[in-house]
């Protein structure tokens, strides 16, 4: 037994070499293999896309202040939520975590020098940035009004947007992820350090392998139904055409055996944040280990067995309907034992209020919550009644986006001192991590109220009862923008103004911890040798004094 | 440097590391693939069971024989890639090269016969879309199913889509085959450094085994 530690929080200097001074130039970055800067140009790409996909939000909720459509015609309207759909799901949150905290910690926590395929690993953020732009041309020429689901036969047979187009910047921002999980898998298998087995893997990095395994299984599938859709339109083939015998309702069992899944590719990682987040800031060995390793598992298998939960109103059959409701109920076990895992570890644990943990207690409140929502939906009779309202809307956003801003907002911050060098003012950081809980929680919870109520989603007017609650709705829209962009602005700053971190600044175990921040391009001057198991953390002690700036 | 440093990429700590590594990601790969495919096979799957006779009917235009014909081909180019595998392990550079080219020239054939049965199905109205003409095979079929002539354009949708999908595998395929071969004839293989030829050589098996599912399920079924 180690005797109890404390670490520096700040330090004289910065390394004299690391990752971000080794080479300079708009060359160093664009053909950079290195792990770490790929992981900044993912950061800096889905940050575009994030505040594009926000503009879009604000349209909508903008247009929804008053019950009259008075903004937007119905079919500008239209391109707008999917616009907003597109980008968010496909360019921000299946990317957002796995490809830059992901990137970035993975060969770090498993003491490796890099990724398995580091060449691969820059392709797929060219491949990131060809789709995206695609997808971007096909919005501004002309936009796209299918919603980000492509349901046929609108999208085979009957809309005149850029589906194709649209279509195709999706198949290969598909392959960006699935080059990503691609990579994981591997780097997991292959590049773990010397005694560093499975079980003593971080509980992130368990969290990566499962999203992995999603994103190579179910990926491909939509890839190729994609495929068919833009076939469909631009050669006239009747795979969804039901005057031809071809049946749309196949393509939403195609569309969702990825889609569903797609949900765990967005939240598994931010699971992996909140579990590293938790252990540290309650200074205790995390509580069930391999039961919270292993649910990430069970989470990815049973994932591929629920999508039909999706297509309750298609005239399923009963027992169908049966299967997959007993299927999605299924899910929550493994999800609710990651909860209470978390609330475990925090029990008689000394817990800090740091930002990082500010967000992991916001990611366990709203995951709660649309969790439990969640089964509602998997509910059939309940299903049925809420099928295409605003209750789906605020559910799939407390899960998705709460589950992934959280994560990502509390993992980048509790990184940043890693990632940059430099610490962030702790109490900007708490600021808007307040604001975004609360703005988050005013703009999603009265969705679920309207949709209980009957309002439909996407549509641009409504009844006048409904104005009270779309109101709130949009102001709480506007404080999460304020919460969105504090962090901008400081995070900025501290790049250049910030405190100059120690290696070790919470200090929290794992291997990323044990080299310099930032980390040389070798990622450890000499390869580490893991001899503990992870978490050991009644060793470490957290400073008293906080990181206020 | 000798070329077994040289071959070692930075970031391994050993040959055995890298290979493991290269080996374990074209496995991962495949499993991606058979997914990619698998959603064609499953909507192949609920179309044929929706409309057995058009399926059954459809298939009748093909040519079974070229089809056969074919499938020799990629069995016997399925054997030379694994030739050029196991003489990259012994590190015999010409025989690669040779086993590499005999490769390329059977998966060449292949796209030639399927060149000619693309160009057969164009000509006969076969390809779906607005050009598409459908003559019952045998007026049992027709009788069965009144929609025939539209559900044989959703055979043939899903004809083109996978052979088509196949294909273009090979297409990929041959020129990396080349490439392989082309580094082989440098000398860069051999029992210390391998992993380059028998991960190309996964990537051929795995295009052929595409082929062994598809030429019964698209030539055969109206055998009967």
């Amino acid at each position: 037994m180690a005797t109890t530690v404390t670490t520096p929080i700040t330090q004289e200097r910065m390394p004299k070499e690391h990752y971000l001074n080794a080479d300079y130039g708009v060359r160093s970055w664009l053909l950079t293999i290195d792990h770490k800067r790929i992981a900044i140009l993912y950061l800096v790409s889905i940050s575009i896309m994030f505040a594009l996909g926000g503009i879009y939000a604000t349209a909508i909720r903008l247009e929804l202040l008053t019950p009259a459509g008075d903004l937007f015609t119905s079919e500008n309207y239209n391109k707008m939520f999917t616009a907003h759909g597109v980008i968010m799901v496909f360019f921000f949150l299946i990317p957002a975590v796995p490809a830059t905290l992901g990137n970035f910690l993975i060969p770090l926590m498993l003491g490796a020098k890099d990724l398995a395929f580091p060449r691969i690993n820059l392709l797929s953020w060219y491949l990131y940035i060809v789709g995206g732009l695609i997808t971007l041309a096909a919005l501004f020429l002309g936009g796209l009004d299918t919603g980000w689901t492509f349901y046929t036969p609108y999208s085979t047979a009957f809309s005149n947007s850029n589906v194709i187009l649209a279509g195709l910047g999706i198949f290969v921002a598909g392959f960006s992820s699935i080059l990503t999980g691609f990579n994981f898998i591997v780097t997991i298998h292959k590049m773990r350090a010397p005694g560093m087995t499975w079980f003593r893997m971080p509980l992130f990095v368990w969290a990566h392998y499962a999203t992995s395994l999603i994103q190579i299984l179910g990926t491909p599938v939509v890839a190729v139904t994609i495929l068919l859709v833009a076939v469909e339109r631009a050669f006239d083939f009747g795979f969804f055409d039901p005057a031809r015998g071809g049946d749309p309702i196949l393509f939403q069992h195609l569309f969702w055996f990825y889609s569903h899944p797609a949900v765990y590719i967005m939240i598994l990682p931010s699971m992996g944040v909140i579990s590293e987040l938790v252990t540290c800031f309650s200074r205790k060995k995390v509580f069930g280990y391999s039961f919270i390793a292993m649910s990430s598992l069970a989470i990815a298998v049973i994932s591929f067995l629920v999508w039909a939960h999706h297509m309750f109103v298609t005239g399923l059959s009963v027992y169908a309907a049966m299967i997959f409701s007993a299927l999605s109920f299924l899910v929550a076990i493994p999800s609710a034992i990651k909860v209470f895992n978390w609330t475990a570890t925090l029990f008689r644990g000394s817990v800090s209020w740091q930002t990082p943990m500010l967000y992991a207690f916001g990611f366990i409140g709203l995951f709660t919550i649309g969790g439990l929502t969640g089964l509602f939906l998997a509910s059939v009779g309940l299903d049925i009644h809420v099928t295409d309202t605003y209750f789906i809307v605020a559910h799939f956003h407390y899960v998705m986006v709460g589950g992934v801003i959280m994560g990502y907002l509390g993992g980048l911050h509790f990184w940043w001192p890693k990632i940059t060098g430099r610490l962030y003012p702790e109490w900007w950081a708490r600021v808007s991590a307040v604001l975004v809980f609360v703005g988050f929680n005013l703009t999603f919870f009265p969705q679920f109220i309207l949709g209980y109520l009957g309002m439909p989603r996407r549509y641009h007017y409504y009844v006048e009862e409904f104005q009270v609650l779309n109101v709130l709705s949009s102001a709480g829209a506007s404080v999460l923008a304020v919460g969105y962009v504090i962090p901008l602005f400081y995070l900025g700053w501290s790049m250049r103004y910030g405190k100059i971190a120690a290696p070790n600044p919470w200090p929290a175990t794992g291997l990323e911890w044990q080299t310099p921040s930032p980390p040389p391009t070798e990622n450890f001057p000499v390869t580490p040798e893991v001899t503990e198991e992870v978490y050991d953390y009644p060793n470490l002690r957290l400073p008293k004094e906080t990181v206020l700036v | 440097m000798s070329s077994h440093s040289a071959a070692l990429r930075h970031h391994f700590a050993n040959p055995e590391q890298q290979k493991e590594a290269s080996v374990l990601g074209m496995w991962v790969f495949i499993a991606q693939e058979i997914l990619f495919f698998g959603g064609l096979f499953a909507t192949y799957l609920v179309y044929r069971t929706s409309y057995p006779h058009a399926f059954a009917d459809a298939a009748g235009h093909l040519d079974w024989k070229l089809g056969a014909f074919n499938t020799v081909v990629l069995i016997g180019s399925s054997f030379t890639m694994a030739m050029a595998v196991h003489s990259a392990a012994h590190g015999k550079s010409r025989a690669i090269v040779g086993w590499l080219l005999g490769t390329i020239l059977l998966g060449s054939v292949f796209l030639g016969v399927k060149v000619v049965e693309y160009g057969d199905k164009f000509e006969h109205h076969l390809v779906p879309g607005r050009h598409f003409q459908y003559a019952a095979h045998h007026e049992a079929n027709l009788a069965a199913d009144p929609g025939l002539a539209q559900h044989a354009q959703l055979y043939y949708s899903l004809y083109f889509g996978m052979t088509g999908l196949h294909a273009l595998h090979m297409i990929i395929g041959i020129p990396i085959l080349g490439w392989i071969a082309r580094r082989a004839s440098r000398g860069e293989f051999g029992p210390h450094y391998d992993s380059p030829v028998e991960i190309t050589g996964l990537y051929w098996h795995f295009v052929d085994i595409v082929w062994i599912f598809l030429f019964p399920l698209l030539y055969l079924i109206g055998a009967h």
